[in-house]
């Protein structure tokens, strides 16, 4: 299976890099009808919006997906690039990350995942720190992950925000989706501070829960001073310059949790940690992403019961410390039991510098998922729970079309990825 | 060695002649006339699976023959009768091949050298193996019989290796291997690059050119020592003292003990072709991330690869150019090549991952499975005895239920020497193999008296899987 690509497109790609390379260059400030029209076809294509299509044609017009339809249903216009594939599936988003905030190098000039200055910085934006051109970005790209959710790392208490954004774009404000998606919590020994505090288990919540109380506090502040002034005096309703209170990012960040427009994502994988993320959701009732996971299994009922996302571990992440009792089929347990699971990257403080979620996600595939339910947790399912279902995760008309090829079952090995579209931009023709 | 059957009349004699010469018993097949039968009831037979026997072509519908811990016979169902009073076992959609070789490994709790220098070849890693980490638990649900054990890295000689099977032992004893005078098997590990540099340590290299400095002083060092000890012929008065770490040198000029070598840059992988030609000492690569650069190079040093592969590049600076192509690149350049976990850098259940995606990134099938196997066993000295299915040969294999490079394909069981080490089926060993609560533990002790007595003292009517290993 290779590539139908017409002759100059084909010797434009192959030969003509240095051009195409400008050419890309051009077209992030260049308006979206200027791309070239689209048409992939494949063996089979998982629209993850109900039955696979087989021998289904997509055409992309404009960026965004013109048609889903089987080839017989379809006439592609003349001047439509074609792209082959075996498999085809919507662009594969990688649920939670730190790419771009951590590079490829692991020295301390591209590592801006953790600052460590204090154990609760909730200010902290993703959006300042990433580098967008970095190249573990583009590497997954290759591979098919079209978008990512990535941000501060795990590792302290509250590290910081995070984003979403497509794994293409000359500035970070170009490829982002959500400038702000969640704030990032950790439960467990890994946000301990060695000779500082927190220390055990214990003064973790009782921080977390004194810095929510903090921010309940600001917040009822913030609007008494909306509906009266900003003195929270019904004199000074029509004076916002009298006795403002003092804006603090922290607890801003805090306060946008409590009210339910960001989620709190919670790493913790050792069931204890589990339990405590739950009781601290139902204790200040924001939206919980329960991160990591690894002991979820043990904690199946009360997990489902409080309608709980979880972005589970990297399949492959190493069985050692919290993750000793990890399981390859967690993933198909929680999904059995109708428990949304997203399938992520994940931090790593060595190598692999970054996974591949293409790679996460087969090994659930190969452990009691089936495969459409391994492919949901990185394609329609990350894209529900990151709030994103209206732009991407699936193939229907009228969405972004990011889209990736492969010669094959894309969980196995020795399948490649050989094309990548992104809003409707052919972004990676190198088969991987 | 070689003698495997493929409907291949010469071939088929010849193994005939070689099971009369193990058994004594006369046998035959129907192509020979009236079958006289062999009767044996230490054979185990397996029967009908796909047999992958690595030194020749898959064999479809085939049979393999194990007696006495060693491969009897492997052929096809076809053209090879299984001997009366076999135990059959029906293998009939299953795959069979051999053992898989890890050619570097960090399983069970081992420290080697520590920070007291650069260059330690007196630290045996044999001397601290915890044979009851979960690690060879998880070695062997992914199929693994063989490892050479790693110290840790850090330094330009970490310490001597050993070359293990991955029997069920009860010591270190039990799992190591010895050649045939008795001398315990293994290697020396030794590192360049940044792995070995500490700045401001003393004892450490700070930079690649003090590291070359360092080891070619101390391989002239060890060159003399080993002077002294050859004029002295074994006379105490004119020996010099005796030092365990140039022992071990010794035994490498000699060419026994084969140097492994992290090395991932291309410059690093010169230097250590070329410190190996000065000093002429045998060397296997490790990891080589840049070979893909230097492949022709290596080709002609004649030097083995044992590479690793990860899931992206980078993570550290010597692996920014790694790439999946690499087995490919040094296969075709006529590397010997095989792959190694690093376990815990890769999971060792996951083992026949890197072949995949070593085939992904354009390494033949071929080459890709016996990187897993044979030449492994060349990287150890140990080709005779183990890495392919052939007749006289250790019977180190495994069992899957699909093909050996599908992600979807489980390892059902392990053989090692004839003995079953690993079952899916049990649940203590699935637990290993999947994971669960309990799986990071150690595997508990061998309760050959202890069941009994708590069985007497509580009345209790059985342990739990986690309690008791089987």
């Amino acid at each position: 299976m290779r590539l139908n690509t017409n002759l100059i497109t084909r010797w434009m790609f192959c030969y003509c890099g240095w051009i195409i390379g400008l050419a890309n260059v051009y077209a992030f400030v260049m308006p979206v009808h200027v791309e070239a029209q689209i048409a992939v076809r494949g063996k089979v294509i998982y629209t993850m919006a109900g039955e696979p299509i087989r021998d289904g044609v997509i055409l992309i017009r404009d960026g965004k997906i013109a048609s889903v339809a089987p080839a017989s249903e379809v006439t592609i216009p003349d001047d439509f690039q074609v792209i082959e594939g075996t498999i085809v599936t919507p662009g594969l988003i990688d649920a939670h990350a730190t790419v771009g905030l951590t590079g490829i190098y692991n020295q301390s000039h591209d590592q801006d995942h953790r600052e460590s200055s204090a154990p609760i910085q909730a200010e902290l934006r993703a959006l300042d720190a990433i580098n967008v051109r970095e190249q573990l970005i583009e590497y997954l790209r290759g591979l098919g992950v079209t978008t990512v959710h990535t941000g501060h790392s795990p590792g302290e208490l509250i590290s910081g925000q995070t984003l979403v954004m497509k794994t293409v774009g000359n500035t970070i404000e170009e490829a982002t989706l959500v400038e702000s998606a969640a704030v990032v919590a950790t439960l467990g020994p890994s946000a301990n501070r060695s000779g500082g505090s927190p220390g055990t288990r214990g003064k973790q919540m009782a921080m977390l829960r004194q810095e929510l109380i903090k921010a309940q506090e600001y917040l009822a502040k913030q609007e008494k001073r909306s509906s009266n002034g900003n003195d929270g005096s019904a004199e000074n309703a029509d004076n916002p310059s009298a006795n403002p209170i003092t804006r603090d990012l922290r607890l801003e960040a805090l306060a946008r949790v409590l009210k339910r427009e960001l989620p709190l994502l919670v790493t913790a994988n050792r069931a204890q940690d589990i339990s405590s993320a739950l009781r601290l959701a139902n204790e200040f009732n924001f939206m919980l992403w329960l991160d990591g996971a690894a002991e979820s299994y043990l904690l199946i009922d009360e997990i489902r019961d409080a309608k709980v996302p979880v972005f589970l571990h990297p399949s492959m992440i190493r069985t050692a410390g919290e993750y000793e009792n990890l399981s390859f089929e967690t993933g198909a347990k929680l999904a059995d039991a109708g428990i949304p699971v997203l399938m992520q990257s994940g931090f790593e403080g060595y190598v692999p510098k970054v996974r591949v979620v293409l790679f996460e996600a087969a090994i659930l595939a190969a452990n009691g998922m089936t495969f459409e339910q391994a492919l949901a947790t990185i394609t329609r399912d990350a894209a529900r729970i990151l709030g994103l279902a209206d732009r991407i995760g699936t193939l229907r008309v009228g969405l972004d079309a990011d889209i990736a090829v492969f010669d094959g079952d894309p969980f196995e090995y020795t399948t490649k990825c050989h094309s990548v579209i992104i809003n409707g931009r052919v972004v990676s023709i190198e088969p991987r | 060695m070689f003698v495997r059957i493929n409907n291949c009349w010469n071939d088929f004699t010849l193994l005939v002649g070689l099971i009369l010469l193990f058994t004594g018993t006369s046998f035959a097949n129907e192509r020979l006339g009236k079958p006289r039968v062999m009767v044996d009831a230490s054979i185990t037979a397996w029967v009908g699976g796909k047999i992958i026997p690595i030194d020749g072509d898959e064999i479809e519908d085939g049979v393999l023959l194990v007696q006495n811990g060693r491969v009897l016979a492997v052929g096809q169902r076809s053209s090879l009768q299984i001997p009366e009073g076999a135990t059959v076992i029906d293998a009939t959609g299953k795959v069979i091949m051999p053992g898989l070789v890890c050619t570097h490994s960090h399983v069970g709790g081992i420290g080697g050298a520590d920070s007291s220098g650069a260059i330690q070849p007196d630290v045996r890693i044999y001397d601290s193996i915890n044979v009851r980490d979960s690690g060879f638990r998880r070695a062997v649900a992914g199929g693994l019989t063989t490892l050479n054990i790693m110290p840790g890295s850090g330094h330009l000689m970490s310490g001597q290796t050993i070359y293990v099977k991955l029997r069920s032992g009860k010591t270190i004893d039990d799992l190591m291997i010895k050649a045939e005078d008795g001398w315990i098997m293994g290697g020396l590990k030794m590192a360049n690059g940044t792995n070995s540099i500490r700045e401001n340590s003393a004892g450490f290299p700070g930079t690649r050119g003090k590291s070359a400095a360092l080891v070619r002083q101390f391989f002239i060092k060890a060159r003399e020592y080993q002077e002294k000890v050859e004029r002295a012929a074994g006379d105490p008065e004119k020996s010099p003292p005796r030092d365990i770490g140039l022992d071990a040198m010794i035994e490498v000029f000699q060419g026994r003990r084969i140097v492994h070598h992290h090395t991932h840059r291309h410059d690093d992988i010169i230097t250590v072709l070329r410190l190996a030609a000065e000093y002429n000492f045998r060397v296997v690569l490790h990891h080589v991330s840049d070979g893909w650069m230097v492949a022709e190079q290596i080709a002609a040093a004649g030097a083995p690869c044992s590479i690793i592969l990860i899931d992206a590049p980078g993570g550290k600076l010597e692996a920014v150019n790694l790439k999946f192509e690499t087995g490919g690149i040094l296969e075709r350049a006529g590397v010997t090549v095989g792959f190694h976990t690093d376990d815990y850098i890769t999971d060792s259940r996951l083992f026949f991952r890197s072949a995949a995606l070593g085939v992904r990134g354009g390494m033949s099938r071929k080459a890709a499975l016996e990187s897993l196997t044979i030449n492994g066993a060349i990287m150890l000295d140990l080709q005779e005895r183990i890495g392919t299915l052939s007749v006289g040969k250790d019977a180190d294999f495994i069992i899957l239920d699909g093909d050996p490079l599908s992600v979807y394909t489980k390892v059902l069981q392990t053989w090692v020497e004839g003995e079953k080490v690993f079952d899916r089926e049990d649940p203590t060993d699935r637990l290993y193999a999947v994971g669960g609560y309990g799986a990071g533990q150690d595997q508990q002790p061998y309760f050959c008296c202890y069941h009994e007595l708590m069985m007497q003292q509580y009345g209790l009517k059985q342990l739990s899987n986690q309690i008791l290993q089987k």
